[in-house]
């Protein structure tokens, strides 16, 4: 174990240090929506032109093409949540597909679809989740027919995220219906604007619709589009979903918003006191960050066993539940300390953070939910990390 | 000793759930959610009908001469259909003036009087906010007052902790989580102060105790929700409600809020006999459900997958609901400090 940052990382850390707080006035604001707004694109395209992001992707395909370097890496990162400077883009496209297509893709889908990927100028979706195949992933009945040279897809995707801004979507589709369940699907790339896909918007519990319902119809597209082997879309799959779950527990992301926290409540008064100097606040305030020091930590010990090649172990497995966790617990401390405020949602005078803590405790609870549940990643522990025998096998095959 | 329910007061719970259920249901309550004036005042009438604003008046003043536990049974079947209602505001004022302003009394009972309450400031109070009683009348600004929208009388709190009676002047309507209940921030500019009234936090406990019911038949609600979600939808070829996970979410949720609903009953009885501790247990009985209530949104909206997540089934309606008590008159640790207070184990 050695923390401690030679004179070349200190170095690199204050020219992090500088780039951001130089550029800072670069980045989009709350007020530039819109995922390829300009401003959004053009932050993007500065950020991999300096190296901090898309760090060690290499350049054929857009990346900055660095040696990979986990301290580096850290140090970007935490540049990022100490400066509360905004992070550079960070869709499913950019977090779980192009590691996929790293790993797995034809040199064509590389070089096709990483540089405008990355680049935040192809959005993507995610088409897994269907009404029938949620936590059984592999029981999904999205059927894709053989012809020629292309497949004809027929049936329903739900909870699909951005499907309506996206230009693309990687979708798991049933290709031979006689095979075992986890063996008959297969992982596809095509875009959205083919003829047959109807995308229906879905409003959720924060009132505004992030994710959708999405219906196809004799929609063929090219077998070109098939990532891998038609048939072994289950083995891709899993590859993303682990990408998933590390970006949904990312513990930079998580200890930029405890650095709001702590804002907010230095910031905030109530009945003359500052929020922060309320004991049973602050309290509350220290025990989250010592989990947030935790998952940081924790992450650290993760980029160390993936760079040497050895098993993350139980360190991966619990991410998603943990950082998930600790996000939603953050938002519900903020929201408490703001008392009667803190219920405030929309617009108004009062409003504090735009209302985003209100937005987040809720749409934190989605992604408690999205991605594999709570449920599902505690089996998930319990089988694969502690080894524990696996729940009774389903009675019917689905 | 007995602990329960009397026959009337199941009758009485039996009656209002019958009237939430078929006048109430989540369609209508869309509608109100939606800005509907037409289906508010479905329920206002329904509930006028019944009698329910009068429930704690005496009988020779017009109402039903029942006590807090009652209330709380009604409050209960409210929140069970987060029902949007004066209900609480109703019921709070009028047991505050019952034995001051008899007059002021009948006419809640008759209807011809509706209470909007802002007691807010007496739990806590931000920077230039807050509303003072001096010579010319209350001035400033109270957060989130309850049915203040449409009220003919305001009950407010001052500084010192007085309350009074005032006619509604100015108000700003807040953007909430939820949109089925209407809170505004009063602004009054010199009002009249009708009645004062030294009260020492009987009107603070009374609201606070109401809230706690309001959360508790939320929580039932969403628990009764994620059982029935659970005993149909199928993952793995089973119903989800065969897996001991989802189950025990199920277990755990039921464990919480059975004893929940036996302290406030027990505080509901205990303010109606003007017990000593009634106080701290009707703070202590707000706390406590508040961190029960919010287990029990975030637990049942994990039941329901993804779907909890949408606004397909409505169950965000509920979770709302109770995110919005929570924070009304007090979070759960400003209460166990009043709570610690009031019976001299802590420094005020
Ligand atoms: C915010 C959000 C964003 C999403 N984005 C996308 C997206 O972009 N693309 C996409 O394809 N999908 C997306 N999803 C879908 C998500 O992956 C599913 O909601 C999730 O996998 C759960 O499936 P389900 O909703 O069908 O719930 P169900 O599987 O029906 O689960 C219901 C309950 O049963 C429990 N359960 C199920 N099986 C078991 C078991 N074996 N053991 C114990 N408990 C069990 C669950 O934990 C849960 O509590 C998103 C979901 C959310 C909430």
């Amino acid at each position: 174990m050695d923390l401690t940052l030679s004179p070349e990382y200190t170095a690199f850390r204050d020219h992090v240090a500088k780039l951001l707080e130089e550029n800072a006035h670069l980045a989009p604001g709350p007020e530039d929506k819109g995922l390829k707004h300009p401003k959004r694109l053009a932050w993007q395209k500065f950020l991999i032109g300096e190296g901090l992001t898309a760090r060690t992707i290499p350049k054929e395909y857009g990346g900055y093409g660095a040696e990979p370097d986990i301290l580096k890496s850290r140090i970007i990162a935490e540049e990022f949540a100490r400066s509360g400077v905004p992070r550079p883009l960070a869709g499913q496209g950019i977090s779980m597909l192009v590691p996929t297509l790293l790993e797995l893709g034809t040199p064509e889908q590389k070089e096709k679809y990483i540089r405008p990927t990355l680049h935040g100028e192809m959005i993507w979706c995610q088409g897994y989740s269907e009404p029938g195949a949620g936590s059984d992933l592999a029981s999904l009945q999205t059927k894709a027919v053989e012809d020629g040279d292309d497949y004809v897809i027929n049936g329903q995707k739900i909870w699909t995220s951005t499907a309506r801004q996206a230009d693309m979507i990687f979708c798991l589709v049933r290709t031979d219906p006689a095979a075992k369940k986890h063996h008959g699907i297969t992982y596809i790339l095509f875009p959205m604007d083919t003829p047959g896909i109807e995308v229906r918007p879905l409003v959720d519990m924060t009132g505004s619709a992030n994710f959708n319902e999405v219906f196809f119809t004799d929609v063929r597209v090219p077998k070109s589009g098939v990532v891998f082997e038609p048939n072994k879309g289950w083995q891709v799959a899993n590859a993303t979903l682990t990408h998933e779950r590390g970006m949904l527990g990312d513990p930079n992301a998580t200890k930029a918003r405890f650095v709001e926290l702590v804002e907010l409540m230095k910031r905030e008064t109530v009945n003359g006191e500052r929020l922060i100097d309320n004991p049973l606040l602050c309290d509350r305030l220290m025990a989250l960050q010592a989990e947030v020091y935790a998952m940081q930590a924790n992450g650290l010990r993760i980029m160390t066993s993936r760079l040497k090649r050895e098993s993350v172990g139980l360190a991966g497995l619990v991410v998603k539940l943990q950082g998930c966790e600790l996000n939603h617990q953050i938002a519900g401390l903020a929201i408490d300390a703001l008392g009667e405020l803190g219920v405030l949602y929309g617009d108004g005078e009062h409003l504090r953070s735009e209302g985003s803590w209100q937005w987040r405790y809720m749409y934190d609870l989605g992604l408690i939910i999205g991605g594999g549940t709570a449920q599902i990643q505690k089996n998930i522990i319990a089988e694969r990390g502690l080894d524990m025998p696996r729940e009774p096998k389903p009675a019917v095959r689905a | 000793m007995e602990f329960g329910l009397s026959e009337d007061q199941t009758l009485l719970q039996e009656t209002v759930r019958r009237f939430v259920a078929e006048q109430a249901p989540l369609d209508l309550i869309r509608k109100i959610a939606e800005g509907d004036a037409e289906a508010k005042q479905t329920i206002a009438t329904g509930m006028d009908e019944l009698g329910l604003n009068g429930v704690v008046i005496p009988e020779e003043l017009g109402g039903a001469g029942l006590g807090m536990l009652d209330a709380v049974l009604v409050q209960e079947c409210l929140g069970y259909g987060i029902v949007p209602s004066g209900f609480l505001a109703n019921v709070v004022a009028s047991s505050t003036l019952s034995s001051v302003d008899t007059g002021l009394a009948q006419a809640i009972a008759a209807g011809e009087a509706r209470f909007g309450i802002a007691l807010n400031d007496l739990v806590s109070r931000r920077d230039g906010a807050g509303l003072s009683a001096e010579n010319g009348g209350l001035s400033g600004t109270s957060m989130m007052a309850l049915s203040a929208e449409d009220a003919t009388h305001l009950l407010v709190c001052d500084g010192e902790g007085n309350l009074h009676v005032c006619a509604p002047e100015d108000h700003q309507v807040l953007s909430t989580i939820d949109r089925t209940r209407v809170f505004v921030e009063l602004k009054l500019s010199k009002a009249k102060s009708q009645m004062s009234v030294t009260d020492d936090r009987g009107a603070l406990a009374r609201a606070c105790l109401l809230l706690a019911a309001d959360s508790l038949g939320a929580s039932q609600a969403m628990l009764d929700k994620a059982v029935e979600y659970a005993k149909e939808r199928k993952q793995f070829g089973r119903v989800i409600g065969s897996f001991q996970a989802v189950k025990h979410l199920c277990a755990e949720m039921a464990a919480k809020i059975e004893p929940s609903r036996a302290l406030i009953w027990h505080a509901a009885h205990a303010l109606d006999m003007d017990e000593d501790e009634a106080q701290v247990m009707a703070f202590l009985a707000k706390a406590h459900m508040s961190e029960v209530a919010t287990f029990v949104a975030r637990t049942s909206t994990e039941v329901y997958g993804g779907m909890g997540f949408t606004d397909l089934v409505g169950l965000h309606y509920w979770f709302k609901r109770i995110g919005v008590n929570r924070q009304l008159l007090g979070s759960p640790a400003q209460l166990r400090q009043m709570a610690a207070v009031a019976q001299g184990l802590a420094a005020a």
